[in-house]
């Protein structure tokens, strides 16, 4: 029966364990590092430490997501506070070397660099800090205290109201208030309930869900038995994409662990409230993002959505009251529950409280992913912690909310991001992906890439998505290779407003938005091609002779 | 829906409330249990439909039922949306006639729909709606793919060519045959229906053979063999009397 | 196509067949099982043939049409035998902007392979990928399991010409 005292003791001895060795070198083994070959860095980390006789004073730690992903591979002297990027395997000696006599300023980087500066970190917090295959470490950092805490020391109802008034919004898109799906939740019949993590992350652009599943996995589960106790559910599932083998491996071992530890499953804490966690994989369908299509999903059928209501807070999977919430959501219950509701928010802007993770990514000088407070100004995360566009090329516009969003131009970037701001200049928050576009992306193009992905990702299921989305592309396709004239932009707006108003779900409802932002702040770069498409029109009617005329 | 353990569909309908709405400015009453297409049609009113069909479950999949519903700005499927007390319902507006225009030429485009030489012509329900709602020319590209059709059946054909994906054919196999010989392969624009492993009609191991599919088919995609131009009519009235039937038994 | 020795038909006694067994029997071979089955049944197998989905229909008693529905809905699952290397490349929006379709078309011009083929020696497959969420290390690829990072189109024509040559680096 593992109760607080139990906690404390791992943690006091995680603690001292740590203070033991004066040098910690943390590398980063989140999957970005590691494709840049992380795993070999750390390797040659270990062998330098044992071969120049440092093995007492000194432990080499793999580590999840620093952030800097643009910068990997990334090594930490935690308690120096010196950063090195770009690490190679060869570095190894010369760093072991430097511990205790200042840093090898040829791979230094800049911690004090706006880029981490200005981030303020909840859901984050261990990311880069702990060894997510460790679920001590997870403990050291407070991890399953609010957990057990909150079984002894908190009725159900109470939880669903401390949520409720920390104001978190659901980070999948929607942002739906995350107290009220809990409240309603909890509130509905039923004989069994589920909780169900939705980790499909299928927004091209988006990784800050692989980055805490991978980082963090501990993290999502006491988010998850923290909802359950709260909902009156036993059982969760973690939908996880079946592309992300490293988070779904470490999950796999947090759950292990947190079996062997008494903190998930029976009893938990010697209360009456039992709690365990199955994973459920994803297997390429961006339509499972959608609630219904996921439930469909993990009972095994065809990722298909159906119509709403019932919601799945009523009726979910095989029937019975399901609570959905992403990654992130669930990534800052612990938090909230730990430090209270009025912390969490006071962060953020009245509507939009706490934090928000953003993955940057496209021409931007520091791909990567940060935390930042809800209502930074946009132009702040771009242009500040993002570097802007790198080679010296100009911004053009930032596209947020993935497929169901919009890009954004210069003009807008002095607003604050938040859900309301950002649904104001015709996009989404969205999962929270950031893809910047320079001076060289043409929009059209942009506005067609999108429509493709649309088409291949609709389920078929209704008739304006499935037909509406490929007809919409095909005229995209027309206007960017300058076929074009003014009767198929007509065509394409009246698909656009017929494809939103009628689709069965937000898949099809939002598949226009790409379209329909980039007309609105760059139509002339549609009108241009138009211009060129009827040129060659009408040069084709004159004389079928001219052979510049046609494609472009 | 066969696989799952029953929900709340199977509650009784006994003791369901009686609500009141509008429709179209007529004021109308309708049992709680009743979908917005039900209650306009028990009082005469008719909405467009596809994909729905008496006797199966709705998928609200065609969209071509939508309607507004004042207080939303958004559009309901009304094979799929129950009433509610006090509800005001518009059914026909310029708006909606746009879109259902609109969404029959997406499924003229899709495929190919040459109505001259179809064995349903003047039975087809695709052609119907054209019709009703005056779709005489697309507006949108056709799409022309290249789509095969299957005749090893020995009394029945599948062509794709006339397919609108309405899931009829599904249902009925699924839930009323319970065969299941029929489900959907791929998705988006590349779905299509299938028999068993996506094998030869003939050659499928779970068809009964028992026409269901063929007539509840709203098109020409679906048809029994040796049948000419304009001859294939759809017969598919014995759903309503199956479903009373074995309502009636379980009584 | 060369087929490895060890593949044939499956047959309920192989032991690829006991791995999928396995993982009906964690989920007590429910119906909802049936994506699990199929992970499990791509691994062992490589991709999904028509005899192993019509055992997975048969040992979780589900129809036919809806196994074949499922396998063919999600891009995870493949119905045809892959090459002995394979090369995915993300198509994600941060890959596009950085260029991915530099790598398509260099795929398709140097090899003749698109999205989705198989190389006639069945050396290589070319496959895409809706964001491998490597958004940071634009353009991406996995080559046979491992992320490639800010692929060029001269590496990816490069690694390639070294497959179909038997070079296993």
């Amino acid at each position: 029966m593992i109760s607080i005292e139990d906690l404390s003791q791992i943690s006091q001895a995680e603690k001292e364990a740590k203070d033991a060795v004066p040098n910690q070198i943390n590398v980063c083994v989140a999957a970005s590092c590691l494709s840049l070959q992380s795993d070999k860095v750390m390797e040659e980390l270990e062998k330098a430490v044992e071969a120049k006789g440092k093995k007492d004073c000194c432990k080499v730690r793999g580590v999840g997501c620093m952030g800097l992903c643009a910068a990997g591979p990334l090594v930490a002297l935690e308690k120096e506070r010196i950063l090195y990027q770009g690490v190679k395997p060869e570095d190894a000696p010369e760093i072991v070397d430097a511990l205790g006599a200042g840093p090898v300023a040829r791979i230094q980087g800049d911690l004090e660099a706006p880029f981490f500066a200005r981030q303020q970190k909840i859901v984050l917090e261990n990311c880069g800090r702990i060894d997510p295959e460790r679920i001590e470490e997870y403990v050291a950092v407070d991890g399953y205290l609010a957990l057990i805490d909150t079984l002894t020391a908190m009725t159900p109802i109470g939880v669903v109201q401390q949520v409720t008034r920390s104001g978190l919004r659901g980070r999948g898109g929607a942002g739906y208030p995350t107290g009220l799906k809990w409240a309603t939740v909890s509130k509905a019949q039923g004989t069994r309930k589920y909780v169900v993590c939705n980790g499909d992350e299928g927004d091209p652009g988006a990784f800050m869900d692989r980055a805490v599943l991978e980082s963090d996995p501990h993290r999502i589960l006491e988010g998850m038995a923290l909802a359950g106790y709260a909902v009156g559910a036993q059982q969760g599932f973690v939908y996880v994409r079946a592309e992300y083998p490293l988070a779904i491996k470490r999950l796999k071992l947090a759950i292990r662990q947190a079996e062997k530890l008494g903190v998930l499953g029976s009893n938990i804490g010697g209360t009456t409230f039992s709690f365990s966690v199955d994973i459920r994989l994803g297997a390429g369908a961006f339509v499972c993002g959608e609630e219904t299509a996921l439930i469909a999903s993990v009972e095994g059928g065809r990722g298909t959505p159906r119509p709403r209501p019932p919601y799945p807070a009523e009726s979910g999977l095989w029937g019975y009251p399901t609570l959905i919430n992403n990654v992130e959501t669930l990534a800052n219950i612990p938090a909230i529950l730990r430090n209270g509701p009025e912390w969490f928010a006071k962060i953020g802007t009245p509507k939009s409280r706490g934090t928000k993770v953003f993955a940057l990514a496209g021409a931007i000088a520091n791909t990567g992913l940060i935390e930042v407070p809800m209502g930074m100004p946009l132009r702040e995360i771009i242009f500040e912690i993002g570097g802007g566009a790198p080679d010296g090329k100009a911004f053009k516009a930032v596209q947020t909310g993935g497929p169901s969003g919009g890009c954004i131009p210069e003009s807008g970037l002095d607003q604050p991001c938040d859900y309301e701001s950002l649904a104001k200049l015709g996009s989404i928050m969205g999962s929270g992906g950031m893809i910047v576009m320079d001076e060289t992306s043409s929009m059209v193009d942009v506005a067609k890439f999108f429509m493709e992905f649309c088409m291949d990702e609709s389920c078929g299921k209704c008739v304006p998505c499935r037909v509406g989305t490929a007809q919409m592309h095909e005229l995209l396709r027309q206007i960017s290779s300058g076929e074009a004239t003014s009767r198929e932009l007509a065509l394409l707006e009246n698909l656009c407003d017929v494809v939103k108003a009628t689709s069965l779900c937000g898949l099809g409802q939002s598949a226009p938005n790409p379209v329909l932002s980039t007309l609105h702040y760059f139509r002339h770069e549609y009108e241009a091609k138009i211009a060129a498409g009827e040129a060659a029109a009408a040069g084709h009617a004159a004389a079928h002779a001219s052979p510049a005329g046609g494609a472009a | 829906m066969s696989a799952r353990p029953p929900a709340k569909s199977a509650a009784p309908v006994a003791s369901s409330k009686v609500k009141t709405l509008t429709i179209d400015d007529r004021l109308v009453s309708a049992r709680e249990d009743e979908s917005i297409l039900d209650a306009a049609r028990q009082n005469g009113i008719q909405i467009p439909t596809l994909c729905n069909l008496d006797g199966l479950t709705p998928v609200g999949a065609c969209r071509l039922c939508v309607v507004e519903v004042k207080g939303s700005n958004k559009l309901f499927a009304s094979c799929v949306t129950m009433v509610a007390e006090g509800m005001d319902v518009v059914t026909d507006s310029e708006r909606l006639q746009r879109y259902r225009k609109t969404i029959v030429e997406l499924l003229f485009s899709e495929r190919n729909h040459v109505c001259a030489v179809c064995v349903s012509n003047g039975h087809c329900e695709l052609q119907n709606l054209a019709q009703a709602l005056g779709v005489t020319h697309l507006t949108v590209p056709y799409r022309h793919p290249k789509l095969p059709v299957d005749a090893s059946h020995e009394r029945f054909v599948n062509d794709h060519n006339r397919c609108v994906l309405c899931q009829r054919c599904v249902r009925v196999c699924g839930e009323v045959e319970g065969a299941h010989t029929w489900d959907i392969n791929g998705r988006g624009i590349g779905a299509r229906v299938i028999t068993d492993l996506n094998q030869p009609w003939g050659s499928s191991e779970t068809c009964t053979g028992c026409g269901k599919c063929v007539q509840v088919c709203p098109t020409g995609a679906l048809t029994e063999k040796g049948k000419s131009v304009r001859e294939m009519a759809k017969q598919s009235r014995f759903l309503p009397y199956l479903t009373m039937m074995r309502e009636d038994r379980h009584e | 196509m060369t087929p490895e020795p060890a593949k044939g038909a499956p047959t309920p006694k192989d032991n690829r067949w006991r791995l999928v067994e396995a993982t009906m029997r964690r989920h007590g071979h429910k119906s909802h099982a049936l994506i699990e089955a199929l992970h499990s049944a791509q691994e062992a197998y490589g991709f999904l043939e028509d005899e192993v989905l019509r055992m997975v229909a048969t040992e979780l008693r589900i129809p036919l049409s809806k196994v074949y529905g499922v396998a063919t809905f999600y891009n995870f699952f493949t119905l045809k035998p892959q090459g002995r290397h394979t090369c995915v490349v993300c198509t994600g929006t941060a890959c596009y902007i950085k260029g991915a379709d530099q790598i398509m078309n260099v795929l398709e011009k140097a090899f003749d392979l698109k999205s989705g083929m198989t190389s006639p020696d069945g050396e290589v497959s070319v496959l895409t990928a809706r964001c491998i969420g490597s958004c940071g290390l634009a353009p991406a690829a996995v080559l046979d399991g491992e992320v490639a990072a800010k692929l060029t189109p001269a590496q990816i024509v490069a690694k390639v010409e070294r497959w179909m040559a038997h070079d296993q680096h």
